[in-house]
């Protein structure tokens, strides 16, 4: 679905991105990870066509990056880190805008209801939580019905409940047969939702497998958590005594 | 199961991009969001409305009164010395016959003069004619007149009918009301603000907030934002001047002197002066580093026209070596073709020079903006 060849971004004379490759398979769920800084925003943005390259080659559902940035933009679906939607529009506003954008016509409820906002349809964007604002931002990516949805940290700030409840919806998406590739800083999200993982580390990809291979790997290299795991975590506790809903 | 993604859309079917619905998309998401934003509309309509409310009741500023003087008029007599040497009286002598009637009629000309000197021993000749268009400017230029005889006959104690003769008449004009120059001042402003505040801010914050980087990750192309914000702009800009014509009319009285045509012409002048505005927009927004360092530069457009161009005082009230830099602004150019177009009822070919300078600074300023405008 995706081919990233020696991908190279360089600001002056720093190197963000430095020589990466990896390929995206379709309908799987491919986690970016890495520190801050690794370059996997970068990254991203290098192949959602929103920043320029210095060199290599990104190939997209058999669209090349350097030839068809327009039609690559129509089958992708975008969740950035930091993105803004106008504040004084209500969310049914903001999806009929980018319905326009997207030459499509979508039923805003239908798409809300997907991210359990539809009691928010009229509310404006700048009233919105943390959370609702990201899962909003994660319905705006799919008006389209993408083949790609790129999630750059959709889990950051949010609550346990919100989290578990993103990570269905992840899951949703990927069944429905779209690609997902998305960042994360959390080990846990990336072991349960991600087929394949890349490492990232100071503009490089250090390894690409799968999280079991990775943990398998390491254990039978003799490693050993300082602290035997327990069948439950503090995490699991937290859900079980305040719910799964979504809390806000 | 049959996929939830896939039933969202109504219609899949794959139809070539259309960029036009991209951009009227944008132009309806960019009205909404102006017409809930407090600052458009009170930059854009309220203080216009709450300045011709003061004005149109407060009355005239500075008072001038323009006096033609008819050409086969002698300049050799004591009355012309004695008219040139009060301050507020303009004398004009350089128009044509016709033109000088015409704006009497106007009442751009507030009386026209005719002395005669018709030799020794005989009394001089004098005609004036007012115009019931400038009521207020004669009856200055009469009790002038009179303390001018005033003075003379107390100094030479000669009776006055031996010294001058007068005759005074009055040409039907229009009334010339304060309104009619205060309302397409302050929608000449109206459009200034909207056009420069406005846009300024809109594109520096979309693209602070990353509004448009999101935009960028969707097919649309570069153009289709701007003219989307543009669209909706001129729309916003076009409803209030329409809503300040329209209040101007029925309640203060502003003459629209060939009714809907007038109105009409008055709304492409504001079309064509939003869009040159709308430029200085776009420079500054370009320009601008951060919100806070908006309305400075907007100020540095706005204010010195706001106090130049003729928008509260008309331009000839100013010293000359004013008037020239007056004469430069775009906004004198767009008020004086309104006010032409409202009260004279001129058509848009009359006030075509005023059209050129506004097409000319709109050619400059867009060029500007070409070069300084930013998308990131």
């Amino acid at each position: 679905m995706i081919q990233v060849e020696n991908l190279t971004k360089k600001y002056g004379d720093y190197l963000a991105v430095d020589q990466i490759s990896f390929t995206v398979f379709e309908s799987e769920i491919f986690g970016l990870l890495g520190p801050n800084g690794a370059g996997k925003t970068t990254t991203l943005e290098i192949i959602e066509t929103l920043r320029t390259k210095t060199s290599g080659n990104v190939v997209i559902d058999g669209y090349s990056l350097d030839t068809d940035p327009d039609e690559i933009k129509k089958i992708i679906g975008v969740q950035l880190q930091a993105a803004g939607y106008s504040p004084n529009l209500s969310l049914t506003q903001i999806i009929e805008l980018f319905s326009g954008l997207y030459n499509v016509d979508v039923d805003a409820h239908q798409l809300l209801d997907k991210v359990a906002l539809r009691d928010k349809a009229r509310a404006r964007f700048k009233d919105l939580s943390g959370g609702q604002k990201q899962r909003f931002s994660i319905a705006t990516t799919l008006i389209h019905q993408p083949k790609i949805v790129f999630l750059d940290e959709p889990t950051t700030g949010l609550d346990p409940q919100a989290r578990r409840n993103l990570w269905d919806l992840i899951f949703e998406i990927r069944n429905s047969g779209t690609t997902v590739v998305l960042t994360t800083h959390y080990m846990d999200e990336a072991e349960i939702l991600c087929d394949r993982v890349a490492f990232i580390n100071q503009g490089k990809i250090i390894s690409i497998d799968t999280p079991n291979n990775f943990i398998d790997g390491l254990v039978s290299k003799g490693f050993q958590r300082p602290k035997p795991i327990k069948a439950a975590s503090l995490e699991d506790v937290f859900i079980h005594l305040t719910g799964k809903e979504w809390k806000e | 199961m049959a996929s939830p993604m896939m039933n969202v859309n109504k219609e899949n079917k794959p139809k070539p991009y259309n960029n036009a619905k991209a951009t009227l998309a944008l132009a309806k998401a960019s009205f909404i969001a102006m017409i809930r934003s407090p600052s458009a509309v009170v930059f854009s309509l309220l203080f216009p409305l709450i300045f011709i409310l003061v004005f149109g009741f407060v009355g005239g500023s500075g008072i001038k009164v323009d006096i033609g003087l008819s050409h086969e008029s002698d300049t050799s007599n004591f009355m012309y010395q004695a008219l040139k040497s009060v301050s507020i009286l303009k004398i004009h002598q350089d128009q044509s016959k016709l033109d000088m009637e015409k704006d009497l009629i106007k009442g751009r000309l507030d009386a026209i003069i005719d002395l005669k000197n018709p030799g020794l021993g005989r009394p001089l000749a004098m005609k004036v004619r007012y115009t019931k268009a400038s009521l207020s400017q004669g009856s200055v230029l009469r009790s002038i007149i009179t303390s001018i005889l005033f003075r003379m006959t107390k100094a030479q104690g000669d009776p006055l009918k031996d010294v001058i003769d007068i005759q005074e008449s009055s040409v039907e004009g229009r009334a010339y009301k304060t309104i009619d120059f205060i309302l397409p001042g302050q929608l000449g402003f109206s459009l200034l603000s909207t056009g420069v505040f406005g846009t300024a801010f809109i594109f520096l914050s979309l693209r602070k907030t990353l509004v448009i980087k999101r935009f960028f990750a969707t097919p649309v192309k570069r153009y289709s934002i701007i003219l989307g914000e543009a669209i909706s702009r001129i729309v916003f800009a076009l409803i209030g001047a329409l809503i300040i014509i329209l209040i101007g009319h029925f309640i203060f009285g502003f003459t629209l002197i060939k009714g809907f045509i007038t109105v009409l012409n008055m709304m492409i002048l504001s079309t064509l002066g939003i869009i040159v505005f709308m430029g200085f927009g776009f420079v500054v927004s370009g320009i601008a580093k951060n919100e806070s360092s908006v309305p400075p530069l907007a100020n540095i457009i706005t204010l010195p026209q706001f106090l130049l161009a003729g928008t509260f005082f008309s331009i000839s009230a100013f010293p000359k070596w004013l008037q020239y830099v007056s004469n430069v602004l775009p906004l004198t150019y767009l008020n004086d073709a309104m006010r032409r177009v409202a009260f004279e009822g001129a058509g848009l070919w009359d006030v075509s020079h005023s059209i050129f300078i506004l097409l000319a600074w709109g050619i400059g300023v867009y060029a500007l903006a070409v070069k300084v405008f930013k998308w990131e």
